[in-house]
């Protein structure tokens, strides 16, 4: 399942950068609406937005599915986490996708380094979050 | 409208990905930083996988032109700056804390309760805050 879904969304990237000639990266596209600095390309954003928050949605009630995030229900932990994730990747330029995804896939040194950065700082966090401190 | 269609069809196959991958799943994201603990490597065959098409597009791009019109993306830009190091270390620790990146967190709304919308939320306070604060990071420390 892992391999098929990521095959999946590399082909919405590569959609989005032959169709669009665009890069498709997931904090790009939406922090561009939050900031204004995408407002000339509003209306693309919004579409890609509609299609990836509305398709598993209408995925859900197709194939009667119950899918669950398993998020944590501490809101100290998600507010933290959300501030931190959205902070990070619009001061990186790029998140899971658009350094991860498409700039991995054509080898930009940017993208290598902030996907080698991003891995390293989660996997010390989780050492230190989990088996140190035991909060999460 | 043919750039709203590839859009749409864009960000329709990056959520089924998603979700199919199990990138929604927040224990499975966090089980993938966990190396001291279960470790499940599935994220690293959905980032694999996803590689595999993407890389054929790059390619794909050379003597041509975007289907919709306009041109593609400038070569890979410039050199690391202080902002990319510090951003990136930033995210991947809200990243563990929560197990959730902003893919994910918008392809999960609609299932993903109070906490997604609420991580949701903070994130894009995030987002706006940024830029405010790229400016202080490129100043550098206030001097006395």
């Amino acid at each position: 399942m892992g391999l098929a879904g990521g095959l999946m969304i590399g082909m919405a990237g590569a959609v989005y950068l032959l169709g669009a000639g665009r890069i498709m990266g997931a904090s790009g596209i939406i922090g561009g609406l939050v900031d204004g600095s995408g407002r000339d390309t509003a209306a693309d954003r919004l579409w890609f937005l509609g299609g990836l928050i509305a398709t598993p949605a209408v995925l859900m009630v197709v194939f009667g599915l119950t899918p669950s995030t398993n998020a944590s229900s501490a809101p100290a932990v998600l507010v933290l986490a959300g501030l931190l994730v959205g902070i990070g990747t619009r001061l990186a330029n790029g998140c899971t996708s658009g350094h991860g995804v498409c700039g991995l896939s054509r080898l930009s040194p940017r993208g290598i380094i902030s996907t080698a950065l991003y891995i390293s700082a989660g996997m010390a966090a989780m050492a230190i979050l989990r088996h140190i401190w035991g909060v999460i | 409208m043919l750039r709203s269609m590839i859009s749409l069809l864009s960000g329709g196959l990056f959520g089924t990905g998603l979700m199919l991958s199990g990138m929604t799943d927040t224990t499975k994201v966090q089980g993938w930083l966990d190396v001291l603990g279960a470790w499940d490597p599935t994220l690293a065959f959905v980032l694999g996988g996803a590689l595999l098409p993407m890389a054929i597009a790059w390619r794909l791009t050379r003597d041509r032109s975007p289907l919709a019109g306009g041109h593609f993306p400038a070569p890979a830009a410039s050199t690391p700056d202080k902002a990319l190091i510090v951003g990136s270390m930033i995210f991947g620790v809200g990243w563990a804390l929560a197990g959730l990146c902003p893919g994910p967190a918008l392809a999960s709304l609609s299932f993903g309760g109070w906490q997604g919308a609420l991580f949701f939320a903070a994130m894009i306070s995030g987002m706006w805050m940024a830029p405010r604060l790229r400016l202080v990071l490129d100043r550098g420390p206030a001097k006395a």
